[in-house]
């Protein structure tokens, strides 16, 4: 009788809930039918947050103070500290080696920090509270780890009980639609192809509604249409308020999709808006092109506002040092035009987080070797 | 520290699903026990009507107790150290599940199939011996002391050779090492109750009291000892 009671309220739910919505409230998974927007008012929009300074009223989603983790001799990663607000999508980026996937793990209460002190989804990082924050968030390892001789809805429900989730069934079937796999559901996982394996991990990563999601390498081996799709669901859980911790080697992923980036490489070299480093780290600079070479660019390009200095690169390119580009560029363009230059184009040097990441790792190689 | 049963559930579901497409483990878990019911099932065929005098003061059914000590030795030693190998040890920690929640289902997945086979194992002896034996030797081979004792004992030695697989699955690296030192650190079991069956041990009731006073004992440390070796870091990264 019970079970008969329990078969009717759940199918008196599955019919009051839309699929395409997900609902508000901790019941509810943050996932979302490819296509679907997610309607979920339950915490603060990313772009309400005050991003970058790691706080959205009251304390961070993530926070860590000069966390650090030894195995014996050997430093995984040290001295990171960083506050992360809810709804942000923050980049944690480094090369292979650098401590990024043992300070996912950390955080995750997987192993234990050798020091330094840390906040997850608002509960201190200690040995007690380890299932209290594995309860508040999820991670998805580099490598899927999925039984694969179980099917994709097997794999899934074994989660949601792991997770105890109220009404697993709807869950995993919300999570298999947010990854666009309701297809599969029933395929053993050993016959999907790595790029379905990865997108189970990343519906079974769903399942307990994190407040916290920890990706690490979320689109290692990945082909460009799963890539996408991958990139589209970050955007989509960004959108519902869930505070993203990514990892990844892949620097036009972190700029696309990362509020702020952080690059570790044992220490914590950076960290902030991708746009700041490149101001933090690169000069801006004009680069001026013209038909045939200026006989005194000297005296063209002298006293003019916002430039600081230039210098010739090449026969008929020129790059300018501007404070502001907003300023130095109409000053040179009319400049180039009094001197009678025919000019074939002025433009701003872009550079990208590939540069600023780069820059700091061959630094860091630089003081190796002195 | 409160269990959750939904988890320990999950994982012990999970475990008799993988079981069951794995023919390999199927295979190994009927193999066994079929090895230790053609020894005895050949030697009570072949006796007499007369040599039925004889049984009454040998227990020549607790040698099958050695099948509920084997059987899940070898389940139980790939439980932990096999999903860490699959790498699907990191994202079941990454859940809220408790290390003991996460053995309690290991150990029961282990253990009830193991319990089961060898309860068939055991009936399927009894009715070939009913049927095929010379007459006046089932009588005297069934006895309910003996019956009693299998029914008792297979479940703690298979509980204790349980815990001793999943303590050696989690400090091992590789599968079949720990397949191999499980089945060997079950053999003691194996012998104890093989002298008992060819009465070089006399089989009493203290005798029988004690043993399963000791491996009852034995059990429930089993499960907190196990859980105090289980380290999540070490299973996880590979040091410490």
């Amino acid at each position: 009788m019970i079970y008969l009671i329990r078969w009717l309220i759940g199918k008196l739910r599955r019919r009051t809930t839309s699929p395409a919505v997900a609902l508000s409230g901790r019941d509810e998974p943050a996932v979302h039918a490819r296509g679907e927007r997610f309607v979920t008012p339950r915490k603060v929009a990313a772009s309400d947050a005050v991003k970058g300074d790691g706080e959205v009223g009251g304390a961070p989603a993530l926070s860590a103070l000069g966390l650090g983790k030894r195995f014996g001799d050997r430093v995984a990663f040290d001295d990171v500290s960083f506050e992360i607000g809810h709804g942000e999508v923050f980049g944690f980026l480094g090369p292979n080696g650098a401590g990024k996937t043992t300070t996912v793990r950390t955080l995750g209460t997987l192993i234990a920090p050798t020091s330094g002190s840390a906040t997850v989804a608002g509960i201190a990082l200690t040995p007690d509270n380890g299932v209290e924050i594995r309860r508040r968030i999820s991670i998805m390892p580099e490598s899927p780890g999925l039984y694969l001789r179980l099917s994709v809805t097997e794999n899934l429900a074994c989660f949601a009980d792991l997770y105890e989730a109220p009404n697993p069934g709807d869950r995993v079937d919300r999570a298999l639609r947010a990854v666009n796999l309701a297809d599969r559901a029933n395929d053993a996982c050993g016959s999907l192809s790595k790029g379905l394996r990865q997108r189970v991990a990343l519906a079974r990563a769903l399942l307990s509604d994190p407040q916290v999601l920890f990706l690490d390498e979320p689109t290692s081996g990945l082909d460009p249409v799963a890539t996408r799709d991958v990139h589209e669901l970050i955007d989509a859980l960004r959108r519902s308020g869930v505070t993203i911790f990514l990892t990844t080697h892949r620097l036009e992923e972190a700029e696309r999709l990362c509020d702020r980036v952080a690059i570790l490489n044992t220490t914590l070299r950076t960290i902030g808006r991708p746009d700041d480093l490149r101001d933090q780290l690169f000069a801006k600079t004009l680069t001026v092109r013209t038909l045939i070479p200026l006989s005194e660019p000297g005296r063209v390009f002298a006293d003019l506002p916002a430039v600081d200095g230039w210098r010739q690169d090449g026969a008929r390119d020129y790059v300018l040092a501007v404070s502001d580009s907003t300023l130095a560029a109409p000053a040179v363009t009319r400049a180039l035009v009094q001197a009678g230059a025919d000019v074939l184009s002025i433009g701003e040097s872009h550079h990208s987080l590939e540069d600023v990441y780069l820059e700091l790792i061959n630094e860091d190689e630089e003081a190796r070797r002195r | 520290m409160s269990v959750s049963r939904r988890r320990v559930r999950a994982i012990f579901r999970k475990e008799l699903r993988e079981y069951r497409r794995n023919r390999t483990i199927v295979t190994g878990m009927a193999i066994l026990p079929l090895l230790f019911l053609v020894q005895p099932l050949v030697a009570v065929l072949n006796l007499g009507a007369s040599a039925s005098g004889g049984l009454a003061h040998e227990h020549e059914l607790l040698y099958l107790l050695a099948i509920p000590a084997l059987v899940p030795a070898t389940l139980a030693a790939y439980s932990v150290v096999g999903e860490r190998q699959q790498g699907t040890l990191e994202p079941v920690l990454g859940t809220p599940i408790r290390r003991e929640e996460f053995l309690l289902g290991k150990a029961l997945a282990s253990f009830v199939p193991s319990v089961a086979i060898s309860y068939a194992v055991y009936a399927f002896f009894l009715a070939l011996v009913e049927i095929f034996a010379q007459p006046g030797v089932a009588p005297a081979l069934l006895r309910g002391s003996d019956l009693l004792a299998q029914l008792v004992f297979t479940p703690l030695l298979a509980g204790w050779s349980i815990w001793v697989g999943i303590a050696i699955s989690t400090r091992s690296s590789e599968v079949r090492v720990a397949q191999q030192l499980g089945v060997l650190a079950n053999l003691p079991s194996v012998v104890v109750t093989s002298l008992i069956a060819f009465n070089v041990i006399h089989a009493t009731l203290v005798v029988a009291l004690g043993g399963a006073a000791v491996l009852l004992v034995l059990n429930r440390l089993g499960w907190r000892i196990t859980s105090a070796m289980f380290d999540r870091e070490r299973l996880i990264t590979g040091t410490r």
